[in-house]
């Protein structure tokens, strides 16, 4: 079966986000870009995949500007057999990804598509659920172990009491939590090769997606800083101001 | 303008996060409705129906809603919210996992996790980890938006709005329930206890976890984790505080063995008075806390459960 995964180009997660003066969005320039995690670990989860001789081919996918095509290479690098950029230098929302990932859907018919649970720059955290809706798929999100069949997929989810199992029909969308499995690197030999592997670039205009037209991004905060406090020099110390002066405890 | 709320709930108890929502959809104004989906949701349906600002509930009680899985679910939202201006939900799994799947099939956006309403259409969320605060205006026909439930007080149970069943049972052929684990933690939710302790990958093993307990019986905490403790098998996911674990802002946060990574920082930044116990005097944990203590953890936390029962 082929599998589609998601590759969402974001900021590096060490990287501390700035606000630009004017509030109107976040200041990216200059800044240290990489995939998103949780689509490193979708990549990852495929090429396990493949290499059981479950998955035949993987596409990925990126919606996203020029740049993304990084993102896409290192994909690639790491074992996804060719890509498609849908090129957009603005952001689009969740709702309109899912949009050109169903129309995606549509051209290639996946067995099973793998996207991150979240994008760490939205926190959206509603691109699968979207897009297992546009296309009638069952959803198995927040995923920590997958089963392959022939006809359908486990899923073991992770859910805010523990962990739940469910069986979904094929084609389905899967969305990864963090303890799917653990990302490899690519190794420099496999960078060299993946410069060959083609990436099929296309305009976001020319996918003849209806785009969103509610929401509107109206300012963007830094939040307020905490002060940080005082150092304490004894336990003793610590229980009488929790008892004293914070009066938290009694 | 009319609002329905999907219920969150577990084991025929009522999420405490519902009531926190409720708060969230008073500030925006409007009838509030409370959807309880489920099997046997009998008791579940009354403790919705006592929330204060609740005008119905309607229950729809069926086995195909058990487990409140996203297919189902988001089906028969559908069917029901043409009458409704916006669709709420708390941000918890469940939250997460159905309200995406309805927005998408009315064909709208979702504004998720808010912690600020500004007016009926108009909300703020944080976005890169807490890094920055976005203003959302949303103008679709039905506005569907999520709730971090630690930035709205609960309301008050002392309401009697009327429960009204549901016949509508519709198919599902995509998804099946195979087993849920429920992790047994023993004390107050995660989600809304008053103080929380969390442990780091300083802890070492799950073993020295159980070093938390005394002070979180004491204290009459719920026990949290960080990332890294949760990836290294020392306790379970459900424990993780953090931008893609669980949201809490309590009275008293204390964070014991936990560098503070932005990732850990957004899930925990908003409790009231944080502590930090740590070896390392440049843990970035000691920018947030409000009472920092730098010492071996091994040493201080049996020293801190003494003086605290002494
Ligand atoms: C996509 C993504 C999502 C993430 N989501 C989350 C999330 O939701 N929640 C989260 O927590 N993290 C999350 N992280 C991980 C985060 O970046 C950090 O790696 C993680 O929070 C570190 O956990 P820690 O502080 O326990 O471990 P470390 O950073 O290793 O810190 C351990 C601390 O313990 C201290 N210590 C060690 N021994 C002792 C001792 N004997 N006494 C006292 N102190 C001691 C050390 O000084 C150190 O500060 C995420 C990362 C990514 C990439
Ligand atoms: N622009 C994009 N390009 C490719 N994949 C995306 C994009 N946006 C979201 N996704 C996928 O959807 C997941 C969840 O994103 P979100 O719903 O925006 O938090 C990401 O981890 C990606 O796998």
């Amino acid at each position: 079966m082929k599998i589609l995964v998601g590759v969402k180009r974001v900021i590096d997660y060490n990287v501390q986000v700035r606000v630009r003066s004017d509030n109107s969005d976040v200041d990216l320039s200059n800044t240290k870009m990489a995939m998103n995690p949780f689509c490193e670990i979708a990549v990852e989860e495929a090429i396990r995949l493949k290499e059981k001789g479950i998955a035949t081919e993987i596409i990925a996918i990126s919606i996203g500007p020029k740049g993304a095509q990084e993102q896409l290479r290192t994909a690639l690098a790491l074992g996804v057999d060719r890509a498609i950029h849908v090129q957009s230098e603005e952001q689009v929302d969740s709702l309109d990804v899912a949009r050109v990932m169903a129309s995606i859907v549509e051209e290639e018919k996946p067995g099973l598509v793998i996207l991150g649970k979240q994008a760490i720059d939205s926190d959206n955290n509603q691109t699968g659920q979207m897009l297992a809706a546009l296309t009638g798929m069952g959803q198995g999100t927040f995923a920590s172990e997958l089963e392959v069949g022939d006809e359908q997929v486990t899923v073991i989810r992770e859910v805010d009491g523990g962990h739940q199992t469910l069986s979904l029909r094929l084609p389905a969308v899967i969305t990864t939590d963090l303890r799917l499995n653990e990302p490899r690197h690519a190794r420099l030999p496999d960078i060299m090769k993946a410069k060959k592997k083609p990436i099929d670039a296309r305009a976001l205009e020319d996918m003849g997606i209806e785009r969103t037209p509610y929401l509107t991004l109206e300012r963007v905060e830094t939040p307020a800083q905490r002060q940080g406090g005082v150092k304490v020099g004894s336990v003793g110390e610590l229980v009488d101001k929790l008892k004293n002066e914070a009066k938290v405890i009694s | 303008m009319s609002i329905l709320i999907v219920a969150d709930h577990h084991e025929n108890k009522l999420a405490e996060a519902t009531a926190h929502v409720v708060n969230a959809a008073q500030q925006i104004g409007a009838d509030i409705d409370i959807l309880v989906a489920g099997e046997q949701v009998e008791a579940v349906a009354e403790a919705a129906a006592s929330l204060d600002g609740v005008r119905t509930v309607l229950k729809a009680d069926h086995a195909v809603y058990a487990h409140q899985l996203a297919e189902p679910m988001a089906e028969l939202i559908n069917t029901l919210v043409a009458d409704y201006t916006h669709l709420l939900a708390g941000s918890s799994t469940t939250g997460k996992n159905i309200l995406p799947r309805v927005a998408a099939l009315r064909g709208v956006p979702q504004v998720s996790d808010i912690i600020a309403v500004e007016s009926a259409e108009t909300f703020k969320r944080p976005i890169y980890a807490g890094g920055a605060v976005a203003t959302v205006s949303n103008n679709a026909p039905l506005k569907v938006v999520t709730v971090r439930a630690s930035a709205f007080d609960a309301v008050e149970a002392s309401g009697k709005a009327d429960i009204k069943p549901l016949e509508t049972a519709v198919d599902n052929a995509l998804s099946a329930f195979v087993s849920e684990e429920r992790a047994a933690n023993q004390g107050p939710e995660l989600g809304s206890a008053r103080v929380v302790i969390s442990g780091g990958r300083g802890l070492g093993s799950g073993e020295n976890f159980k070093l938390l307990d005394g002070v979180a019986e004491t204290l009459g905490a719920a026990i949290g984790a960080s990332r890294a403790a949760v990836d290294a098998g020392y306790v379970s996911n459900d424990m993780q505080v953090g931008q893609t674990g669980k949201v809490v802002a309590p009275e008293l946060y204390i964070a014991v063995g936990i560098s503070g990574a932005i990732q850990h920082l957004a899930g925990m930044k908003d409790s009231r008075v944080i502590v930090a116990i740590n070896n390392d005097e440049d843990a970035p944990i000691f920018k947030v806390a409000d009472y920092g203590l730098v010492g071996d953890l091994f040493e201080v936390l049996p020293e801190f459960e003494r003086q605290l029962t002494a």
